[in-house]
């Protein structure tokens, strides 16, 4: 056992999904001070030239890679394969993983692999200064409570951490270097006992990176029909922005549950958060704790959304919203 | 096919809300219900048998009194229930949680004969750690497929669509499996009269630790590698500027001045 964290940096198509960076370049790095290891990244894809070049320059001191068409699509089982192969041989103290879907799927099968605990979905980390253990803290309740964890007899001591949480801290550093360590683990055909027949891409002529955006217009209930996300798409286009949605918009199907933000859907961290039509169940602002400024837009002077807006409009959506796109149009023309 | 569905009794956590004084959670009054993600997944199990035949077994851990959710189930398409319940399992966490329920799988399986799919909602909606499905699914060794809106079955195998983060995928698996299931496009199917009176009949089995083959050690508070150190509530941020205008379309023009102004945009 060596005193080593890990950060897991999850790879699409050779590109590193943002959350991976985020731990290494924060908690990531801070934490392997404090345990006194080195910061590793864990790499696995079919092509991971791109992400593991990311991860060097976010702070990676040593990058372990496992490289194979077989990875070319998350599998529960091929990825869960290689990734226990590496722990069991280089024991690291500490592994953080992105809460992603993947990420989640993948978590709790390698910590029952490895019969060690697992902490879901985590806000918050430090070291627990009495023990020297990760505390581990996240909600629960649907948000009504948080709990810090400990996993004090058992290693890897493993959790898994919402995107958007904690923000991109560094600029990433091109030139610095790192250790890659290339490890030939292969799974045959018949160890992958799931298929995967059809991927169905949902809003593919727009791009919902909620995860990454830095403003976000998200619209819910008071919308009142599908039609009218219209008033909320024009505001993001105004904006750069990207759309978003509450829980009750998707159940309603007004629109798909890519764009849906909070406990069962994204956890999301950006500068500006626009909500319109939105009443603040605190499953909602479970997913938006980490923005910097929010909006409220809503007809509702009783919405919880208003305790915790920066910005709050008590109104018809209807009128504000159109006003808001057309004024900032004609700042931004003044510019 | 046989199908069995793991399901959780949960407070309602919709209906908990925080004492202002204390800063605690106030839970009486809360009242107590199954799971929603197991309804789903209980209804997805349901219109397999629907269209395939079967049976649906349904499993639950937790007191005596997580008895009334598996009776809640036996009114919505399960035909048989059994009840996981023994002191030494209390204060367990996911590990602990699936290490026993997958011994009392094995159990069940042992008298009835193996599962074909296991089913679990994707989390339980007050620990939301989305954890003890996968887990049963590696103690089993069983393939899986989380976040799936939708399961068909064929002999010997099933198709899942799976939710993710850009949209879907269809993914296919020989049985035995497990799948745990998000909200589905559907609503879970309601009692009838007749079929709720037939549940508040029906039996349910409890299983305790004597009834399967477990390492004590492995179960309970002191089986399970994860503990709580510290619960607290969240700060609640407060809250900011209000904008006041004659009209909405005002107010509107108020505020993109202000966030222009303040730099945010």
């Amino acid at each position: 056992m060596n005193k080593d964290l890990w950060v897991y940096v999850e790879d699409a198509q050779d590109r590193p999904k943002n959350v991976g960076l985020e731990l290494l370049s924060g908690p990531g790095r801070r934490l392997a001070e404090i345990q006194g290891g080195q910061l590793c990244a864990v790499v696995i894809s079919d092509t991971t030239s791109e992400t593991v070049k990311a991860a060097v320059s976010y702070g990676a001191d040593k990058v372990y890679v496992v490289e194979g068409p077989e990875y070319k699509d998350y599998t529960t089982d091929a990825y869960t394969h290689a990734f226990c192969e590496l722990v069991k041989k280089y024991q690291p103290t500490s592994i953080l993983i992105g809460a992603t879907v993947d990420g989640r799927d993948l978590g709790p099968r390698l910590a029952c692999r490895l019969k060690t605990g697992l902490t879901a979905d985590c806000t918050k980390l430090d070291i627990d200064e009495a023990s020297g253990n990760v505390a581990w803290t996240r909600p629960a309740f649907g948000g009504n409570i948080m709990a810090t964890i400990l996993c004090p007899d058992h290693r890897p001591q493993i959790g898994t951490v919402r995107p958007g949480v904690f923000k991109l801290k560094a600029e990433p550093d091109f030139v610095r270097q790192a250790e890659i360590i290339w490890e030939d683990i292969h799974v045959v055909p018949e160890q992958i006992r799931t298929k995967i027949l059809q991927t169905i891409r949902e809003a593919a002529d727009e791009m919902v990176d909620l995860e990454g955006a830095e403003i976000i217009v998200a619209g819910g209930r008071g919308l009142g029909k599908a039609e009218n996300f219209f008033y909320v798409r024009e505001l993001a286009e105004a904006l750069g922005a990207t759309v978003g949605s509450s829980r009750a918009a998707v159940d309603a199907g007004w629109i798909s549950h890519v764009h849906q933000v909070g406990q069962t859907g994204k956890t999301v961290g950006p500068k500006l958060y626009i909500a319109c039509g939105i009443s603040g169940a605190v499953q909602h602002l479970v997913g938006i704790g980490g923005a910097d400024k929010i909006v409220a837009i809503n007809k509702d002077p009783e919405a919880p959304i208003f305790n915790i807006a920066d910005y709050s409009i008590v109104g018809d959506l209807f009128q504000v919203l159109p006003a808001m796109t057309a004024e900032i149009k004609r700042l931004k023309n003044q510019k | 096919m046989k199908l069995l569905v793991c399901v959780k009794q949960v407070p309602d956590t919709t209906e908990i809300r925080i004492d202002p004084e204390t800063n605690t959670l106030i839970r009486a009054g809360v009242p107590s219900i199954v799971n929603p993600f197991d309804t789903y997944a209980l209804e997805v199990a349901a219109r397999i048998k629907d269209e395939c035949g079967g049976s649906i077994t349904v499993i639950s851990m937790g007191p005596q009194q997580a008895k009334n959710a598996l009776t809640e189930c036996l009114g919505v398409g399960a035909d048989k229930a059994y009840l996981v319940s023994d002191r030494v399992f209390g204060g367990s966490d996911t590990l602990a949680t699936s290490y026993i329920l997958s011994g009392a799988i094995r159990a069940v399986e042992a008298k009835e004969g193996p599962f074909d799919v296991i089913f679990c909602g994707k989390q339980a909606i007050d620990g939301d750690t989305a954890q003890v499905g996968p887990e049963i699914a590696e103690h089993l060794d069983l393939p899986q497929v989380t976040y799936a809106v939708e399961v068909t079955a064929k002999e010997g195998s099933i198709v899942a669509k799976r939710e993710n983060d850009d949209g879907y995928a269809l993914i296919e698996m020989q049985t035995p499996c497990l799948v745990t299931v998000t909200k589905p496009a559907f609503d879970p199917r309601v009692p009838t009269i007749k079929s709720k009176l037939a549940a508040k009949k029906a039996e349910i089995a409890i299983i305790t630790s004597e009834d399967m083959e477990l390492d004590i050690s492995r179960c309970g508070l002191k089986g399970s590698p994860t503990k709580v150190k510290k619960t607290f509530t969240p700060q609640v941020k407060k809250g900011g500027l209000r904008i006041v205008a004659e009209d909405g379309a005002a107010a509107g023009v108020k505020l993109a001045g202000l966030l222009v102004d303040a730099k945010v945009i």
